[in-house]
């Protein structure tokens, strides 16, 4: 039990005005709280410390919940505005009670069941997706203070849970007894299996260069600065660059979004592994996939965006948790715009940008990290390490990506019959 | 031939010689740049926002938007003013039959020339404004609502002459042209008409006077005259006079 006890120490932080120092512990409030109460009640610790693990997740929980609905709603308000009209707006000012009107629906519907379906499998895939959800989520660390469980191997956990999604999708599919929804998890099973490996790849490089799989441990490596200024996120570095860029795309495509939303394309398979589900059980699956896509986009903050940390020195008297959720809105915009604006792609085309580009990007970054960790520090060593480092990953790029633009068909096409 | 197919097929579908080759994927970043003009222009431009809230907004009916008929009055009685003459062309042309008129009697079976009952199912009625097209009398007409959703089934969609009969007031405004065309003719129908009472009349008078003449002339006695080179009748009376 170790790990959970996250002690508050502000005596580092006097020197912040009192306010802020306060902010930053807000989220441990509740937590603290339990445990004081415990505490005046004569409670025996292991009680008292159990509470604090309940409060904590359900901190984590209700947080995301209210992401969810949030993010719901910003969602349908944003591809509104790409396509030039208003989105909800009737329930509530600006639309703001949509997500309760939603819930309500989806609550109040029935349950359909087909006749041919595995009931009990039925029954248990929309909830397990949720599940690994909240588990990857409670090992990201939200701010300074703000880490639910402050795993040694959080990475590998993340992961190791991450990879459940893809089962409770097949069980779905499965399950249901119908053509489209195996036809969607099939896809949904070979594009996960595809890209959890150019995902998995491009964090080898943050592992190199923190030394630790700690997931609040790789941020605080990142917290520094560089010449005073200048913060030290992977992401400005050119192994973090790329290795960010291809972790970024792997995001997408393993939170089964828009342009890789092909498990669930509407035009093609019905509503893939969720067409079977109606009423609440849809709703979890919804719920399931927009909590893995913030746990995943929180990942990709913690790896190569600073985490908690500050862009600037001077300004980590705003709150770290501030920070993160900041980034996680700006990471979840541009995953609504990309959603806007390209298409779905094919599935051919799909396997080949992972395995012909993806992947070996990916690998490359690891050397490169390798390189840039011999550099060393410092400005002479940084300008080294970008000289030798950016040649080393522009020509392969520009080599696969010549071999991407290769056509597969003849330019023009012929017509031997018609005509 | 084959020659000639093949330039066409190679105007039809540019080559990829002719594509400009800037970056993997250029296509991708230029659709961004549109949908982030779109969504920031969104809250400032009226012309990237072009819905219209429809029950709080609405957007302009045209002239030419035709939905449900609807019968027209003269002057401010509606009872009085009416157009209609029960005449039944428009009921017998209604391709679905929803309109369905009683010519009212008097007491001695003579018609009045105006319906006791006219009625028309909106239920039925497609709206295709053939009763307009035929009437004779410029009484029926279509006009703009469209908002006519109801609670009972039965009741509320039988139209009867109290909710269909509306003024020329009304006309005019959902549709000034036709009304205004509607007018002018009805009024040149009618100067036409007070212009053929007028010179009936003056024709029946000079008519009197001649007839006063001939009278005299023949009391007078005397040597007659030829009838022949008397007062010959011209001949555009003669077959007003029939």
């Amino acid at each position: 039990m170790n790990f959970l006890a996250n002690q508050v120490d502000l005596s580092n932080a006097v020197d912040a005005p009192a306010i802020w120092t306060t902010l930053e512990a807000l989220p441990q409030l509740p937590n603290r709280l339990v445990e004081w109460v415990g505490f005046q009640m004569n409670a025996p610790a292991w009680l008292a410390t159990l509470l604090g693990m309940l409060v904590s997740a359900a901190v984590v929980v209700g947080v995301f919940l209210t992401c969810f609905a949030l993010v719901s709603l910003v969602e349908r308000k944003t591809l509104a505005r790409i396509q030039n009209r208003y989105g909800p707006n009737r329930v509530g000012p600006w639309g703001l009670f949509q997500p309760v009107a939603d819930g309500i629906k989806m609550l109040t519907k029935e349950d359909i069941v087909p006749d041919k379906a595995e009931k009990l499998l039925h029954l248990i895939a929309p909830i397990m997706i949720v599940i690994p959800a909240v588990l990857a989520l409670g090992v990201l660390p939200y701010g300074k203070e703000w880490v639910p469980v402050n795993l040694e191997l959080g990475l590998l956990f993340f992961f190791a849970v991450g990879a459940m999604t893809e089962l409770s999708v097949f069980i779905a599919g499965w399950a249901s007894g119908s053509k489209f929804p195996m036809l969607g998890s099939l896809r949904a099973i070979s594009q996960m299996v595809s890209y959890e490996l150019p995902l998995l790849i491009s964090a080898i490089g943050v592992i190199m260069m923190t030394g630790s799989m700690s997931l609040p441990s790789i941020v605080e490596h990142q917290s520094q600065y560089n010449f005073g200024f200048i913060s030290n996120w992977n992401i400005f570095t050119p192994w973090g660059l790329v290795g960010g860029i291809v972790f970024f795309i792997a995001c997408i495509a393993e939170a089964n979004r828009c342009p890789f939303d092909l498990p669930e394309g509407e035009s093609e398979i019905v509503a893939g592994h969720m067409t079977e589900y109606s009423g609440f059980k849809y709703a979890l699956f919804f719920m399931g996939e927009y909590l893995g896509l913030f746990a995943i986009s929180g990942l990709f903050i913690t790896l190569f965006l600073g985490g908690w940390s500050a862009p600037f020195a001077g300004l980590e008297f705003v709150p770290s948790w501030l920070w993160f959720f900041g980034k996680l809105v700006c990471v979840i915009m541009t995953m609504l715009w990309i959603r806007g604006t390209w298409m779905r792609v094919r599935m051919d085309q799909l396997m080949r940008f992972c395995w012909l580009f993806l992947i070996p990007l990916s690998l490359l970054t690891i050397p490169a990290a390798g390189i840039w960790r011999f550099c060393g520090d410092g400005f002479l060593a940084g300008l080294l390490g970008w000289g030798v480092t950016i040649p080393f990953l522009i020509i392969p790029y520009i080599i696969i990506t010549v071999i991407l633009n290769r056509r597969l068909a003849p330019a023009t096409r012929q017509y031997h019959f018609a005509e | 031939m084959e020659s000639s197919a093949n330039t066409e097929n190679a105007t039809a579908s540019k080559p990829p010689a002719e594509q400009k080759w800037i970056l993997p994927g250029w296509g991708l970043y230029q659709g961004l740049v549109v949908t982030a003009k779109n969504f920031i222009q969104s809250y400032y431009k009226k012309d990237r926002l072009t819905t219209v809230q429809y029950p709080e907004e609405r957007a302009p009916i045209s002239p030419n938007f035709r939905n449900f008929p609807f019968l027209v009055h003269d002057g401010d009685d509606a009872d009085a003013g009416l157009r209609c003459t029960a005449c039944s062309i428009c009921e017998k042309s209604c391709p679905p039959q929803c309109i369905y008129i009683v010519l009212d009697r008097d007491e001695n079976g003579k018609s009045k020339k105006r319906p006791k009952v006219f009625e028309i199912d909106l239920s039925v009625c497609m709206n295709c404004g053939i009763c307009a097209e035929v009437c004779p009398f410029d009484s029926i007409y279509m006009d703009n609502e469209f908002e006519l959703s109801k609670d009972d089934r039965f009741g509320d969609m039988l139209y009867g002459l109290d909710r269909l009969v509306k003024s020329t007031d009304y006309h005019a405004k959902i549709r000034p042209e036709q009304a205004a065309a509607v007018a002018a003719s009805r009024k040149a129908a009618a100067e036409k008409k007070e212009a053929a009472a007028k010179a009936k009349a003056e024709r029946l008078k000079k008519k009197a006077e001649e007839a006063k003449l001939k009278k005299e002339q023949e009391e007078k006695g005397g040597d007659a005259q030829d009838d022949a080179d008397g007062t010959p009748t011209p001949p555009s009376e003669k077959g007003d006079t029939k």
